[in-house]
C-alpha cells in the first residue's frame, strides 16, 4: 500500500471517543441557556431580595443597609395595602371569569362548523394585538362623553357609566379589557383539550344513558383537568404581571383604585427612585406568587386526572 | 305544523345570532380603531358617533408618521424582534437537544431552573437587569431589549418535547456517518421539529413586537425606542387628545401582525393551541 492510501485510511478511521470530553459535552450544550437564565432571571431575584434591605436611590454610590425598615414601611402605608387589595381583586376576577368563560365558550364553539371557526378566529384576534393598542382602543370606547359604550347604554335607555374615570368603576373597566384580550387564547387551550378526548368515551357514556351533566362532571371535566390546572397557574401569574393596561389607561388612578403590585413597584423604582423600597415590594410579590403556586400544587395536584 | 318547525329552528337561530354577536364584540373594536383613524378631530367627538368617516383623512397617517421619527421606531422594532428570535434559536436548540437526548448529572436541577424562569415575571427582574445594563454601559443601545430574552424557557420546554420524539436510531446512524453533534442538532433534529419551531418563533415574534413594559423600563432616548412606546407616547399632548391621530398610530403598530395573521390564521391557530399541555 502506498503512503497516501495509508494516510487516507487513517483519516477515515472513527475518532477515539475522549470520555472526559463526552461527559462534559451536554453541559456545554446547556451552558448558554443557563448563563442567560441565571444572569437575567435567577440573579435578579436574589439581587431583589438583597436590595430590599437597602435604601438605595439609584444614584448614590453607596447602598445603605437598613434591615427590615422597607418592609415595616410597606405594611404601614395605605397605598401598598390598596395595591395588594386591587391585585387580589383583579386576580380572583381574572381566574374565575377566564376559567369559567373559556370553559363555556369552548363547549359552545367546539363543533366542526364554519361559524364556530370564524368565532374562534375572532375571539383569538385580541391576543396577537399589542396591549398598547388594545388599551388605547378601549380607552376610546369607554370615553364617558362620546365613547361608543356609553352611546350604546344611552341608546338602550340605561345610565352611562364613568368607566375609567371613576374610582368606583375603573378597576372593573380594566378587568373587562383584560378579559376581552385574553379569553380567546384560553378558550382555544380548553378547546384543544376537549378535542383530545376520544369520541369512544362519549359513545360509551351515551350507551350507559348518562345525562349531559353527568357526562360533563364525570368525563369531560376530569379529562381536561390538566389543562385547567395549567390555566389556573398561568392566569394567576399573568394577573400579578398586569401593568401595560394600567399604565396606559389609568396610571394607577383614579385615586389609586387601579394601582396594582406591578405598577406600585414600577412607580417607586422609577418615578420616586426608591429602589430599596420597590425591591422590598417586589420581594413580596415573588413570595406571594411562590406561596400561591405551592398551594395550587398541594390542593389540586391530586385531583388533576392524568392519562 | 308551522309552529312545530319554528320551535325546532328557534334554538338554532338564537345560537347563530348569539355567535354573530360574539364575533361582533371581538371585531368591532378593531373596526372602530380603523374608522376613527380616518376621521377628522371634529368628527371623532361628534355625538352620536358616525359609523363611517365622512371623508377618508389619509392625512392623519402622514401626520402620525411625521410627528416623530416613526421610520426609526419601526426599524428598531424590526431589529429587536428578529435579533431576539435568532439569539433564541442559537441558545435554545443545543439546550433542548441536551435535555431531550442526554443524561447528565444535575439534569433535573438545571431543567427546574428553566421551569422556574417560566414563572418569574419581568416586573421584578427589571430592577436588577436595568442596573446591570447601566453598569455595562449598554443603556443607549438596543441590547437591553434583546439579550435578557436570550433564553426562551417556553421554547426550550416545547422544543425538548419535540426532540424527544425523534427516534434514537436516526441519531445513531448519523453519528456512525461521522456527523458532528452540531450537524445533528441543526441539520437533522431542527427540521424534524418544524411545527414546534414555528409555534415558538410566532409566540416570540408577537410577544416581543408588542412589548411595552420592558422597553419602557430600558429606554430613555428616541434612538432605541420601539414602536409600541412611540405609539403610547402619542397620548402625551396637552389639551384634548387627538383620537384620530392616536388610532392612526395604533393601526400602524397593529398592521404587520394582522397581515401575518390574515395570511396564516389557520396555521397560527393550530400552532398556538399547543397540543399536549400536561
Amino acid at each position: 500500500m502506498s503512503v497516501q492510501t495509508v494516510k487516507r485510511a487513517s483519516l477515515l478511521k472513527m475518532p477515539r471517543p475522549n470520555v472526559f470530553l463526552r461527559k462534559l459535552f451536554p453541559y456545554a450544550l446547556i451552558a448558554p441557556a443557563m448563563a442567560f437564565l441565571i444572569v437575567f432571571t435567577v440573579y435578579p431575584c436574589i439581587n431583589l431580595v438583597y436590595l430590599g434591605f437597602t435604601d438605595w436611590n439609584l444614584v448614590r454610590p453607596v447602598k445603605r443597609f437598613v434591615g427590615w425598615q422597607n418592609y415595616q414601611t410597606l405594611f404601614k402605608r395605605p397605598d401598598f395595602a390598596q395595591a395588594l387589595r386591587n391585585t387580589a381583586v383583579y386576580t380572583v376576577a381574572m381566574v374565575v371569569l377566564l376559567i369559567v368563560g373559556s370553559l363555556l365558550l369552548a363547549m359552545w364553539l367546539k363543533d366542526n362548523k364554519k361559524l364556530n371557526f370564524v368565532a374562534q378566529a375572532a375571539i383569538f384576534t385580541p391576543h396577537i394585538i399589542s396591549l398598547v393598542s388594545v388599551s388605547m382602543v378601549w380607552q376610546w370606547l369607554m370615553e364617558p362623553k362620546v365613547g361608543v359604550l356609553n352611546t350604546i347604554l344611552r341608546f338602550l335607555g340605561l345610565t352611562p357609566l364613568q368607566w375609567l374615570e371613576s374610582s368606583k368603576t375603573a378597576l372593573m373597566s380594566v378587568i373587562i379589557v383584560s378579559f376581552w384580550k385574553s379569553i380567546g387564547y384560553y378558550t382555544l387551550v380548553v378547546l384543544s383539550a376537549l378535542q383530545n378526548i376520544p369520541a369512544e368515551i362519549y359513545e360509551a357514556a351515551e350507551l350507559d344513558s348518562a345525562s349531559k351533566w353527568r357526562t360533563f362532571y364525570k368525563i369531560t371535566f376530569p379529562m381536561i383537568s390538566p389543562q385547567l390546572f395549567f390555566l389556573l397557574i398561568i392566569i394567576t401569574i399573568n394577573s400579578f404581571k398586569v401593568f401595560d393596561t394600567i399604565n396606559i389607561m389609568t396610571n394607577g388612578g383614579p385615586a389609586g383604585s387601579t394601582n396594582v403590585l406591578a405598577y406600585y413597584i414600577y412607580q417607586y423604582a422609577f418615578s420616586y427612585m426608591k429602589i430599596g423600597y420597590a425591591s422590598a415590594a417586589g420581594t413580596i410579590l415573588l413570595l406571594i406568587l411562590s406561596v400561591l403556586t405551592v398551594l395550587y400544587f398541594r390542593v389540586f395536584s391530586n385531583r388533576v386526572h392524568y392519562q | 305544523m308551522k309552529l312545530n318547525r319554528v320551535a325546532k329552528l328557534a334554538p338554532k337561530a338564537v345560537d347563530t345570532l348569539l355567535k354573530l354577536l360574539l364575533i361582533l364584540i371581538f371585531i368591532f373594536p378593531f373596526y372602530w380603531m380603523i374608522v376613527t383613524s380616518f376621521k377628522t378631530f371634529a368628527e371623532t367627538i361628534k355625538f352620536p358617533p358616525t359609523l363611517l368617516p365622512e371623508r377618508w383623512m389619509w392625512s392623519n397617517y402622514v401626520k402620525v408618521w411625521n410627528s416623530a421619527p416613526f421610520g426609526m421606531y419601526l426599524k428598531n422594532s424590526i431589529i429587536i424582534t428578529f435579533s431576539i428570535i435568532v439569539l433564541q434559536v442559537i441558545v435554545m436548540v443545543p439546550a433542548a437537544y441536551a435535555f431531550a437526548k442526554y443524561n447528565f448529572l444535575g439534569k433535573g436541577f438545571f431543567f427546574s431552573i428553566v421551569l422556574l424562569a417560566f414563572m418569574i415575571p419581568g416586573n421584578v427582574t427589571f430592577i436588577s437587569t436595568y442596573i446591570l445594563m447601566a453598569r455595562w454601559g449598554l443603556l443607549r443601545t438596543l441590547w437591553p431589549q434583546i439579550i435578557p430574552f436570550g433564553a426562551n424557557a417556553f421554547g426550550i420546554f416545547l422544543l425538548r418535547q419535540s426532540f424527544m420524539q425523534v427516534p434514537e436510531e436516526i441519531i445513531e446512524s448519523a453519528r456512525l456517518d461521522c456527523a458532528s453533534e452540531f450537524q445533528i442538532m441543526f441539520k437533522l433534529m431542527l427540521p424534524m421539529a418544524k411545527s414546534a419551531m414555528l409555534t415558538i418563533a410566532l409566540f416570540s415574534f408577537i410577544s416581543h413586537w408588542n412589548a411595552y413594559f420592558w422597553p419602557l423600563v430600558m429606554t430613555d432616548t428616541a434612538e432605541v425606542r420601539p414602536l409600541p412606546i412611540a405609539v403610547a407616547m402619542l397620548r402625551n399632548v396637552e389639551g384634548a387628545l387627538n383620537w384620530e391621530i392616536i388610532m392612526a398610530g395604533n393601526v400602524i403598530l397593529v398592521l404587520p401582525i394582522v397581515l401575518i395573521y390574515l395570511l396564516a390564521s389557520r396555521k397560527i391557530l393550530e400552532a398556538f393551541v399547543y397540543r399536549g399541555i400536561k
